[in-house]
């Protein structure tokens, strides 16, 4: 992988790259400030559901924030980023104008740039790690939005380059679910040259790409536009097939696939267990975001009704709970809330979708956890019983752990309530695969290095494996699944006695 | 996976039979089973049960009320059209085994999905006694086909204008009172459903029912079709559609089957009035 210090050297050493470095002295280009993205005012973006938030830096912007990196000797920034992109590699090519070489650098390990460029948490994981927040307490080189640029780019020129790939092998196989974990999986076993068809069990491919995260946020032609380029390679993708249960694991053997990649998620979401929340008017973020982003219920033309509420509660303070309220605001909310049991540090949400969400007007209510619902003679949720919360000691986590205010009990008018407080692994592969090994949480066992699972045919990756992690994070392990089912797969084939 | 409408048959002008090749779910469904379909670009998903299938001929059955939008879309497609999405088969199998005498009771449409049922507790070498309900004759469906996997069929309209006059609970109650029942299974309105249960209670006979909770995805994902039983909150689509009729909180699940009534009504006005 592109972590290998020679393969790093032997780049950063090129002409090119020298000359680059000389032009500009790395006092110059500390000096410069870090880019700003340009965004839709929150006024406006407010009234748009399927408008993007963050507009994309010009090509100008660009080259100006391409020069601050510095090409390091050590570029920690790469160690930073979960599938190991060659980052000042892109950069300098951004900083040279090869914008489409920029691209191309960021597809050889990074099969969607330019969903990664939008909802990767980089200020947890490459922009921390950049030279200018460790040695220099300076804001990051702007990893994340040249990303973007760089993808957008070449989406936008029509030049796209399609990977290539090897001769076809001939050997089949297929994935469990069709999210990032499983895509990025498809796009290198095509590459190696293998028969891959993607299984989904909804109607429409991309997983929490596509039915959890927002327009506002994710546009699905982004993701489409993608998805076209995994069908240009050859993948193969069935939508409406429940695997386990539309056709088993035994019948699709009986169809030829050697091997599996379950990539089937974290699909399942929890409530709190508290009186009152079967009420209708209380739904799970899942159902929320899924009537709104697949099923396009905020448009007058969809047959998929939501409810429209003016007084919004949403539990939680994660990206789910932030996408939510975001969306409650855009269909026409007069009060947005953040529920959250603990203070704004500890939130798991972007900082970018939190800083976003409080200039569109949303109210946080930290430290605050509900504790009832109560509803009208019809059933509809009406209002809400809260106390308010102290922080603790620290937990396990190392956060510290909320403890109830005695006496702080108080109540708020709503009327819908969105539960954002996290999901758990999607049960259906497993209650199917009894030799399958999971653990109490329900999340499969896997051989770290391999993403092998206790079942030597079946690999696994993404939610299903980490219980809930990052788009960046399921499309690593989607990669070294793909890296390591290979190997095995030449290795059956080289000793046929094993297949059938 | 074509999908494709086969054979449409009216058993009223609201209740209609499709016959829809979808290969691999004909093959894979077993009774108690249901899919989830959805009707063009912009249209929902919304749950069916599977009432029969031919994994011959690669087609499954469905039997649809006309109730609103989602319903009539599919009323109106005709053979050779082909249905946008199709998925399944979904939920847990009804559990089949030699119990002895099953009460099987349908109201309405909720007859369609009894069929397979009671031909598989009637396979599994049970005497089955059916009791099938409906507001008025031409609502009663499917008769025919539940007596031949009946060794007894007792017909109730609540106006008598075929079979017996009365409600389906007296029905069960007479057979109840003259023979001794080891299960019960009931499927129709969740309004039936609920004194049904209350009547099985009285005589503690084990009852199973099958619920029709609002979904969207049917595959756990979402919490639509959340209900309550036995004090826990259970999802119909993948820990159902039966449930232990005596532990259901069919109030609860009344409620719930009305929280997009208000929605339903503006769309249905809408829709039929083009
Ligand atoms: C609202 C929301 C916002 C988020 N925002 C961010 C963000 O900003 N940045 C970030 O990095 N991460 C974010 N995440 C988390 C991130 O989306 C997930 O970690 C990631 O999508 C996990 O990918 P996956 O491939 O494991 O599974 P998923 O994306 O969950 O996809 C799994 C797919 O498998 C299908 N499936 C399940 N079982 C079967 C079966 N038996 N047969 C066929 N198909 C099946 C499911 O229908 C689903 O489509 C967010 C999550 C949510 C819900
Ligand atoms: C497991 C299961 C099996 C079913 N089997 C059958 C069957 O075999 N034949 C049949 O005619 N009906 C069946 N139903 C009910 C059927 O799904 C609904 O009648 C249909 O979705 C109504 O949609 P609509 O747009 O026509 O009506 P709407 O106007 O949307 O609603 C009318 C009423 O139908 C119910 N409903 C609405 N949307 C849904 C939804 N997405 N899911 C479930 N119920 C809803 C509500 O009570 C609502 O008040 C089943 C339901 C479930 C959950
Ligand atoms: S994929 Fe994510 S973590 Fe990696 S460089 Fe891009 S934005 Fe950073
Ligand atoms: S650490 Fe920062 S400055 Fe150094 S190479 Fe990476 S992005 Fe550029
Ligand atoms: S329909 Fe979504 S969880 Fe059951």
């Amino acid at each position: 992988m592109s972590l290998d210090p020679e393969y790093l050297k032997s780049e950063r050493s090129q002409e090119w790259r020298t000359a680059l470095r000389s032009k500009i002295k790395n006092k110059e280009r500390t000096a410069i400030q870090r880019v700003h993205m340009p965004e839709q005012a929150p006024e406006v973006r407010v009234k748009y559901q399927d408008r993007e938030v963050n507009l994309g830096i010009t090509a100008e912007m660009a080259a100006l924030e391409a020069s601050r990196c510095m090409d390091c000797v050590t570029p920690t920034c790469i160690e930073g980023c979960p599938v190991n992109i060659n980052i000042p590699k892109f950069i300098k090519l951004i900083e040279n104008g090869d914008i489409l070489g920029a691209a191309a650098t960021l597809k050889e390990t990074n099969a969607l740039p330019a969903v990664c460029g939008r909802v990767c948490p980089q200020e947890k994981q490459c922009e921390s790690r950049c030279f200018y927040v460790e040695k220099m307490n300076l804001n990051s080189v702007a990893i994340g939005h040249l990303e973007r640029f760089a993808a957008d780019f070449e989406r936008a020129s029509g030049t796209s380059n399609i990977p290539k790939t090897a001769a076809p092998n001939g050997i089949k196989v297929a994935t469990v679910g069709s999210g990032p974990a499983a895509l990025s999986f498809a796009g290198d076993m095509v590459k190696y040259g293998y028969d891959v068809t993607v299984f989904e069990a909804l109607h429409e491919i991309g997983g929490v790409l596509k039915y959890g995260i927002p327009e506002f946020r994710l546009p699905n032609s982004i993701v489409d536009f993608e998805l076209d380029n995994l069908k240009k390679m050859g993948v193969k993708f069935e939508t409406n097939f429940i695997v386990g249960r539309t056709a088993s694991f035994d019948d699709l053997r009986e169809e030829g696939y050697q091997a599996f990649f379950i990539g089937s998620g974290a699909g399942l979401p929890r409530f709190m267990d508290i009186a009152g929340e079967n009420y209708n008017g209380i739904l799970s973020s899942n159902e929320y975001l899924t009537r709104v982003n697949l099923m396009g219920a905020n448009s007058d033309n969809s047959d998929t009704p939501v409810i429209k509420g003016k007084r919004v509660a949403v539990i939680g303070g994660g990206n789910t709970a932030m996408d939510s309220v975001r969306t409650a605001l855009r269909l026409g909310a007069d009060r947005a809330m953040i529920i959250y049991r603990r203070s704004e540090a500890e939130m798991p949400a972007r900082i970018e979708e939190v800083k976003h969400a409080k200039e569109e007007g949303v109210e946080f209510m930290n430290l605050c956890n509900p504790l009832e619902y109560f509803a009208d003679e019809k059933g509809m949720v009406n209002r809400m019983r809260l106390n308010r919360m102290g922080l603790g000691e620290p937990d396990a986590s190392g956060r510290r752990r909320p403890v109830p205010i005695d006496g702080s009990e108080f109540e708020l008018d709503v009327d819908l309530v969105i539960v954002a407080v996290g999901v758990s692994p999607n049960p259906l592969v497993p209650s199917c695969l009894p030799d399958l090994k999971i653990t109490k949480w329900g999340t499969i066992v896997v051989e770290e290095e391999k993403m092998q699972s206790s079942i030597e045919e079946m690999f696994a990756g993404g939610d299903i494996v980490r219980g809930g992690a990052t788009v960046i994070l399921a499309m690593g392990d989607g990669r070294k699944a793909a890296e390591n089912m290979h190997e095995y797969l030449q290795k059956k084939v080289s000793n046929p006695t094993k297949i059938n | 996976m074509s999908n494709k409408i086969i054979e449409k048959e009216y058993f009223s002008d609201k209740v209609i039979r499709f016959v829809v090749e979808n290969q691999k779910i004909s093959r894979s469904r077993k009774a108690g089973n249901f899919v989830i379909l959805k009707i063009g670009e912009k249209g929902e998903r919304f749950p069916l049960t599977i009432a029969d299938a031919d994994p011959v001929k690669g087609t499954i059955t469905l039997v649809v009320q006309i109730v609103g939008v989602s319903s009539a879309k599919l009323a109106a497609l005709e053979i050779g059209d082909c249905i946008t999405d199709l998925v399944g088969p979904l939920g847990k199998p009804t559990d089949i085994e030699l119990k002895g005498t099953i009460l099987a009771c349908g109201g309405g449409v909720g007859v369609a999905p009894l069929l397979p049922i009671v031909e598989a507790f009637k396979k599994a070498g049970n005497r089955v006694v059916s009791v099938i309900a409906a507001r008025s004759k031409d609502l009663i469906i499917l008769e025919d086909q539940i007596r031949k996997w009946s060794d007894e069929v007792i017909v109730m309209t609540d106006d008598g204008s075929y079979g017996r006059q009365g409600l389906i609970t007296a029905g069960m109650e007479e057979v109840i009172q003259r023979e001794k029942i080891d299960e019960c299974i009931v499927i129709g309105p969740a309004i039936m459903m609920k004194f049904a249960s209350l009547t099985t209670k009285k005589y503690s006979i084990p009852t199973q029912a099958s619920l029709n909770s609002i979904m969207v995805d049917g595959t756990g994902m979402c919490g639509a079709c959340r209900v309550t039983v036995g004090g826990k909150t259970r999802f119909t689509c993948v820990d159902g559609p039966e449930f232990d009729a005596h532990e259901i909180d069919f109030d609860e699940m009344l409620m719930r089957l009305g929280g997009y009534r208000a929605e339903e009504a503006v769309a249905s006005n809408k829709y039929f009035q083009k």
